[in-house]
């Protein structure tokens, strides 16, 4: 691949956000025209920012990959992240809006009437916000790896500097242009090669990935094994290989391979004939599936179980991420908040169809990344192996242009709210200067942990994030919306217990602690469990204490339900007309 | 298999409670350990308990006698008083009972209650109480007295006719009083905050509605059109600021007002005056003190236009800082010496110009806190940039939708 096209796309991005960023607000707005001025920002646009800052390098370049290792069992995570909208939509868009609440810790201060329970939501909220930021650093890390041959922190390390710098240098003034102009980029710069590649597709006969057998090579592949893999193959297998194979050692030695399993140590390079069947990489006690059945992957053989957990997790984990609360105050009054998360939903299911299709063709084009251990690239190289030359290394580009618009835009957003969180409830004082102290604290701690922390693939990592959020702000906004009987000793001891143990259960498990088999899916994919305890919790606190429910209970639940036409005061001149 | 499941849940169930527990200690308010160390003599002692269970009952008597700071506060009156029960009622009903018999006494109370409640005076009595195994055999009714004469009655009930417990029950009906007048003191020093807010707010200048209907009507025979849709604006923007309801408005609401105030301010100056607007939409939704801005633009309209022939620019400017919206007004006109602005801003005006300034950043303080008033660069001669931070949420700040 072409490194310049790729360097001077990325570097275009990065320049392009910096400066809108700054100057937006001047370009757009700098009128004598109060009208223009004044016009709060719409729906569409609202929603588009929306959109820009939620598609994450988990959608960009994680869903793709997992599709193409994992099958179209996967394909949960699109409709995951896109349903999550739905419920939002339906139970708390418009009320989060009418509460007036800035972030969601606001929120439990404005509906619960309590500091520590205010103070309670603000760890949740930093703890969130570092579980999502990590995978995006460890994204770009691998886009730049890909691209340049860097080492994978610097990719992290660059996007980590820019978001750092531009936040606290107080650059993302016009945040809504700034995120909306990534949602756009990001689509551009998917659908675009996308009808490169399918055009290339059918110009090469249209093969299709037959899901169910093992992937085919198409070409000679040289393949190296970032970390020990086991696979299994089912027929003997020629290939030359330099490095260790069943804990011997082999210089650029033709070795065959008996059917059976074989473990593949790291930094293992493999050179595979054309024709060859890929070797699928093999997890312990997995059931060998079709790749096309649901429920195929080998994810510690509890894959109907997981496939729940992932549901639930982003079923209800979307509306406690905090750079998505934030974003509806920009949105006039609950109605139109509303309105903002449908165009949101429309808006995201249009991006979500494209990564499947990547992860399809990756199958064809590139199934041994499948083997590498590093799949989420499979967006990247798909330009330069099925296309090559010059065309496939402008796709290319832009492509890596996309993933790191997608990047940028998450982690800055993620960045904003962890730090103004980390200034207002956090650290001790609250001031500008405070504020600009906290950035380099909110994107220092996820960036340490992601170069001390195992690698979990993107998709997966954020997932997490997910799985936590959907364990202590979903409660606490459902029923903080739609029980009148919710108190703060309750609502606390379910954001510590449901929250708290699957952010317990997901640093175990991104440590490495928890135990292999039932164990650690019960860790990995804690909502399952986590979500009924919160909600549990919360309601038999608050049962078991009646006399803490909040004075202005009666009057916050109005507020948060009526239309505002009905609980503001209607001046006395307009009521007689 | 199912064992180390249970074994890692009860493990991590314990870690949170622990991590529950420690953060409990954090958060916590500090003190009251300091007795454990010289404990005194046993009068001192037992003055310290007393004085120590008095302020138990002392913060929920602070907010005034109702059944919800009532019950709070009979466990430690009554432990102040050593006594079997004790009942706290207002004028009509019973509001807390502390101690045993609450089932067979609680209908008693108001007839032994009523002769305090009308004469003032400390009454002991028997309860005549049927139920052999009671204690509850005499009553003492001490009054509770206010700014207002009597507001309820304390009763303690104790096994035999006691001078003791008459007199300790008088004394603590009386701390309590004391603790009553407080809490109405508090009360109207509120009331009295919230009527120096309403009076501080909305104050437009008769001189602005004076020049206003002068403008106007100097174009009511040359451009018939422009003076109706400049009486409407003038309409629109008296009505917005004379509004009696809500004390917050959006930045919308209010940037609407503004636009109305400079509206007729050009027609008065023409093209003297240029206005420049950045405005970030993120921002138009906050809620902030009503007509808190437009005193704002005022001034910076007087100082532009002040002592000059050429024009001067107005620029407003609304930016998104995090949890915060900032807005600043700034004017290229006369400025004004610093130490004379510390004068207006402390009150002392001397000449009467810049009281719109000292109005607004006394309000924000009030409504937001000493960190959040006015900041003000200016010099004589470099004109004058005004910024106010408005916080995006605060608790009770909410706007009213005029518009």
């Amino acid at each position: 691949m072409n490194q310049t096209y790729a360097v001077a796309a990325v570097t275009a991005v990065v320049l392009a956000t910096v400066l809108i960023g700054a100057l937006g607000l001047r370009v757009s707005r700098t009128t004598s025209d109060f009208y223009v001025a004044s016009r709060t920002a719409g729906p569409r646009l609202n929603a588009a920012a929306i959109s820009g800052e939620y598609l994450s390098a988990a959608s960009f370049l994680g869903i793709a990959g997992l599709v193409l290792v994992q099958g179209p069992a996967m394909l949960w995570y699109p409709v995951g992240y896109t349903a999550g909208y739905l419920v939002l939509l339906v139970l708390v868009a418009a009320p989060l809006r009418r509460s007036g609440a800035y972030t969601l810790s606001d929120f439990a201060e404005a509906r619960l009437e309590s500091r520590r329970v205010r103070r309670l939501a603000s760890l949740f909220v930093v703890g969130i916000g570092w579980l999502y930021l990590l995978p995006q650093l460890q994204g770009a890390g691998l886009t730049l790896e890909i691209l340049t041959g860097a080492p994978d922190w610097v990719g992290g390390l660059l996007v980590a500097l820019v978001v750092t710098c531009t936040v606290a240098a107080g650059g993302m003034r016009s945040i809504t242009f700034v995120q909306a102009f990534q949602y756009w980029l990001k689509l551009t710069a998917l659908l675009v090669p996308a009808f490169f590649l399918v055009a290339a597709w059918y110009g090469d006969g249209a093969p299709r990935a037959r899901f169910d057998a093992p992937a085919v090579l198409r070409e000679h592949t040289v393949v190296r094994v970032a970390d020990t893999v086991r696979i299994a193959l089912d027929a003997p297998l020629t290939l030359t290989v330099t490095g260790t194979v069943d804990a011997v050692r082999y210089e650029e030695r033709s070795v065959t391979l008996d059917p059976g399993a074989h473990h593949v140590g790291g930094g293992t390079v493999l050179a595979l004939p054309p024709g060859t069947a890929v070797p699928e990489r093999r997890a312990e006690g997995a059931d060998p599936l079709g790749w096309s059945q649901p429920l195929a992957g080998g994810r510690d053989g509890h894959q109907l179980y997981a496939t729940y957990g992932l549901i639930l997790a982003t079923f209800l984990g979307t509306m406690g991420l905090p750079h998505v609360a934030v974003r509806f105050y920009t949105s006039p009054h609950g109605r139109a908040a509303r309105r903002t998360t449908l165009v949101v939903l429309g808006l995201i299911g249009a991006f979500y169809l494209l990564p499947a299709l990547y992860g399809a063709l990756g199958r064809i084009y590139a199934p041994e990344l499948a083997l590498t251990g590093s799949a989420d690239a499979a967006v990247l190289v798909l330009p330069d192996r099925i296309l090559g030359g010059a065309l496939g290394d402008v796709l290319g580009a832009c492509l890596a242009g996309g993933a790191f618009a997608a990047f940028l835009s998450t982690a800055s957003g993620l960045t904003m709210s962890v730090a103004g969180v980390l200034a207002q409830d956090v650290l001790p004082s609250r001031a500008v200067r405070h504020f600009r102290l906290a950035t380099p604290l909110a994107t220092a701690v996820p960036l340490a942990v992601g170069v001390a922390a195992s690698k979990v693939p993107v998709a997966d990592a954020v997932g997490l994030a997910f799985a936590v959020s959907a364990s202590s702000f979903c409660p606490l906004l459902v029923l903080g919306i739609w029980w009148r009987r919710l108190t703060p000793p309750g609502a606390a001891a379910g954001l510590l217990l449901g929250g708290g143990s699957a952010l317990a259960a997901v640093m175990a498990t991104r440590a490495g602690l928890a135990p292999a088999g039932w164990p650690h899916t019960l860790m990995a994919w804690p909502a399952v469990w986590s979500v009924p305890l919160g909600f549990l919790t919360m309601v038999l606190v608050s049962l078991a204490t009646p006399r803490t429910v909040p004075a202005g209970t009666a009057a916050t639940l109005a507020r948060l339900h009526l239309p505002e036409r009905f609980t503001a005061p209607v001046p006395a001149q307009e009521a007689r007309r | 298999m199912s064992g180390i499941v249970w074994a890692a849940a009860s493990a991590a169930g314990a870690v949170l409670l622990a991590a529950g527990v420690v953060l409990g200690r954090l958060t916590a308010p500090r003190g009251g350990r300091a007795a454990d160390l010289d404990l005194g003599t046993p009068v001192e002692r037992a003055t310290f308990h007393t004085l120590h269970t008095a302020s138990l009952a002392a913060p929920p008597l602070r907010a005034g006698l109702t059944e919800e700071t009532a019950r709070r506060a009979a466990r430690p009156l009554r432990s102040l008083l050593g006594t079997e029960a004790l009942c706290l009622t207002d004028g009509t009903a019973v509001l807390a009972w502390d101690g045993p018999g609450e089932g067979h006494h609680h209908g008693g109370v108001p007839d032994l209650a009523a002769g305090t409640l009308e004469t003032g005076r400390s009454r002991s009595a028997p309860t005549g109480c049927a139920d052999p195994g009671c204690d509850l055999r005499w009553a003492v009714t001490a009054p509770l007295t206010g700014e207002e004469g009597v507001l309820g009655a304390l009763v303690a009930y104790g096994p035999r006719e006691s001078a003791v417990l008459v007199r300790a029950a008088t004394e603590v009906a009386r701390w309590v009083s004391v603790q009553l007048e407080l809490a109405e003191l508090d009360r109207s020093r509120t009331r009295m905050v919230e009527a120096e807010i309403r009076a501080l707010r909305a104050q437009i200048s008769p001189h602005f509605i004076f020049n206003s209907l002068a403008a106007i009507a100097s174009f009511v025979r040359t451009d018939p059109e422009r003076a109706r849709d400049l009486l409407l604006e003038f309409a629109d923007f008296t009505r917005y600021s004379f509004r009696r309801h809500g004390d917050f408005a959006q930045l919308a609401d209010e940037l609407r007002a503004i636009e109305q105030y400079l509206a007729l301010a050009g027609a008065r100056f023409g093209d003297r005056l240029k206005v420049t607007l950045q405005i970030a939409p993120e921002v138009l939704p906050v809620a902030l003190p009503f007509l808190c801005l437009q005193p704002l633009v005022e001034n910076a309209v007087k100082h532009g236009l002040q002592d000059r022939e050429r024009g001067c620019r107005v620029t407003i400017a609304a930016r998104d800082a995090g949890a915060e919206a900032v807005v600043t007004v700034e004017d290229d006109g006369v400025g004004m010496d610093p130490e004379r602005l510390r004068a207006v801003l402390r009150g002392e005006h001397p000449g009467g110009s810049g009281i719109g300034l000292s109005n607004v950043d006394e309000r924000l303080r009030q409504v937001y806190g000493p960190e959040h008033g006015l900041v003000i660069e200016t010099g004589v001669g470099a004109g004058m940039k005004v910024t106010a931070r408005f916080p995006k949420y605060r608790p009770g700040v909410h706007p009213s939708r005029t518009r």
